[in-house]
């Protein structure tokens, strides 16, 4: 449904995205993730057909979003970071003023406009000045024009930023019964919100792709080791040697958990599963085994990993 | 007819009238314009100051020449507006490009040439509902005296052209900066320069002076209030308004291709 091939975009010698491809099929949600100024927001301005790309091409629905911009933008639903709204008009206006541009009859805009306003909870104040209404309800807003049409494809540049918990639980929910029946980009910095939401995930840093997976191989990639925690009441330094005496471990940190416990952080080869070992080596030795659990590595941790390592070529799958 | 079934899940979209979508779009922006200059204070504060400004000239030039005849009124159409233009134009590109709703009207399905049309039709249609509170004008004269109805309403076309000229003038200053005062600045003196280019015509000598003679809007509306619409003129005036439409569509297109 979608196709990004080569994408780069110069604002004058800075490259905001440079040499970016990826493809997204039909029904997918797809997130993007990177740090401020990775150059999210500037890829999806080209794919919603706002600026034209330096070099490389995009494809929306088959159509090329320079070229066939128009053909394009029929397909596509786009809500701005900035979530622009006219102030001066009712939500129903507003909405009712969307739903003409994309060439829907009277009655299909009634209809539609009272569908979003229940999928997107803004059935109470539609009637009320947008100008007088809380941010919530204003991205609530946005997010209505953007589904109102039903485009095929759904851009939505960090549509739960501003919201409240249960704002933001809600509006999840509207993007995940989007699933199958529309495409989805949506760009967030909330890691959570990314593995809740989304099918795959793509890394972006410094305008490069750095990473495009599912959030759970990209967990389970970063794992160079299996990792092990436990939590140990006893001598430090010798508990260390005797976890460090089992052939599999690979490394030990530590951290202190109160005066005489300690945290052990234990890596170990992948595939390995040291836990019995450790618990019966503790045990044997008459120390305290007060928890055991494999840890994993955090999606947060994959993100910080990959970011503030150098720029390297892209780890797309 | 145009009919766009899509799956049964999807609500059948269609265009009941068989007025093409270039048309149903224009409407769309220009009434979405139109609500927002009724809502807006600024536009009220020019309606007023404009209604004051050409009730007390109306009173003053009739009591004073005791004639049924609103050409020196209309005459003043220039001067007034000369100002009163980049008050009600600044606004129509210039607050969409600070808000960011212009990104959004750029990615809709929308025409460049559609979003122009529209808003320039818009503010014609507001231009036309400050003119029309200056229509008790004629009726009392009508009423009082025994006017020309020809120079009358050759006067008012002749504003309404020039009005036009000035707003197509004041949208394209709009499409220029996301900043409202200096989109007001460049459209007051556009406007300032065709209007001195009278005075200018005659300080300046041989081509130049030609020249500044067939920009000269007082030059050009000389006759319509005098009842004579000579097809130069409005030639002139039309031409000024589709140049300048042309050219605000494409700097709103120089958005997407650079």
């Amino acid at each position: 449904m979608i196709t990004v091939d080569h994408l780069t975009k110069h604002y004058g010698r800075i490259a905001a995205v440079d040499d970016i491809s990826f493809e997204v099929p039909k029904g997918e949600i797809l997130g993007f993730l990177g740090p401020n100024g990775a150059g999210k927001t500037t890829t999806m301005r080209i794919l919603a057909g706002y600026m034209p790309p330096t070099s490389g091409q995009a494809t929306v629905a088959g159509y090329d979003v320079f070229k066939q911009s128009l053909e394009a933008r029929r397909h596509i639903g786009y809500l701005p970071e900035t979530v622009p709204l006219y102030t001066e008009m009712t939500p129903r206006a507003y909405l009712d003023f969307f739903g003409k541009i994309r060439g829907l009859d009277a009655r299909t805009r009634r209809l539609r406009i009272d569908d979003v306003a229940d999928k997107c909870k803004i059935g109470d104040v539609m009637n009320r000045l947008i100008g007088k209404l809380s941010k919530g309800y204003r991205q609530r807003v946005g997010l209505a024009q953007a589904l109102l049409a039903e485009p095929d494809v759904l851009i939505l540049d960090e549509p739960t930023i501003g919201l409240d918990p249960r704002q933001i639980v809600e509006t999840r929910q509207v993007i995940r019964n989007l699933r199958g029946e529309h495409t989805v980009i949506l760009s967030t910095h909330i890691l959570p919100e990314v593995s809740m939401t989304c099918e795959r995930v793509i890394i972006i840093n410094r305008g490069k792709v750095a990473a495009i997976d599912t959030p759970e191989n990209l967990q389970r990639r970063m794992r160079g080791s299996d990792m092990v925690d436990v939590d140990v009441r006893g001598p430090a330094e010798a508990v260390r040697a005797a976890l460090q005496a089992i052939p599999e471990v690979i490394a030990i940190r530590e951290r202190a958990n109160g005066p005489d416990a300690s945290i052990f952080s234990v890596d170990c080869a992948v595939g390995t599963d040291v836990r019995e070992r450790i618990a019966s080596t503790i045990v044997q030795r008459g120390w305290g085994l007060r928890e055991l659990r494999a840890a994993s590595v955090s999606l947060e941790e994959v993100f910080v990993q990959l970011v503030t390592a150098e720029p390297a070529t892209s780890v797309a799958t | 007819m145009v009919a766009e079934a899509e799956s049964p899940a999807r609500v059948t979209r269609s265009l009941s009238l068989p007025v093409p979508r270039l048309i149903r779009n224009i409407v769309a922006v220009a009434e979405r314009e139109v609500r927002s200059y009724f809502t807006s204070p600024v536009a009220w504060v020019v309606t007023a100051m404009f209604i004051a400004m050409w009730g007390y000239l109306f009173a003053a030039i009739v009591t004073g020449s005791r004639e049924a005849n609103l050409r020196p009124l209309l005459s003043n159409f220039s001067v007034t507006f000369l100002f009163l233009t980049p008050l009600l134009t600044m606004r129509l590109i210039a607050e969409e490009a600070r808000t960011g709703t212009l990104e959004l009207m750029l990615t809709q399905p929308l025409r460049d040439v559609e979003l122009v049309l529209g808003k320039f039709f818009g503010s014609i249609v507001f231009l036309l509902f400050m003119l029309a509170m200056t229509f008790y004008f004629p009726i009392l004269l009508e009423r009082f005296g025994n006017p020309d109805e020809g120079p009358m309403v050759g006067g008012y076309i002749g504003v309404l052209l020039q009005g036009m000229a000035f707003l197509a003038i004041g949208l394209m200053a709009s499409a220029l900066s996301a900043n409202q005062i200096i989109a007001a600045a460049i459209t007051f003196v556009s406007l300032l320069m065709l209007w001195l280019a009278d005075a200018l015509s005659r300080v300046l000598t041989g081509p130049a002076s030609q020249v500044a003679q067939y920009i000269s809007i007082t030059k050009r509306f000389e006759d319509m209030p005098r009842g004579i619409i000579d097809t130069k003129d409005v030639i002139f005036f039309l031409t000024v308004i589709l140049a300048c439409l042309f050219i605000t569509t494409q700097i709103i297109g120089a958005r997407r291709w650079r």
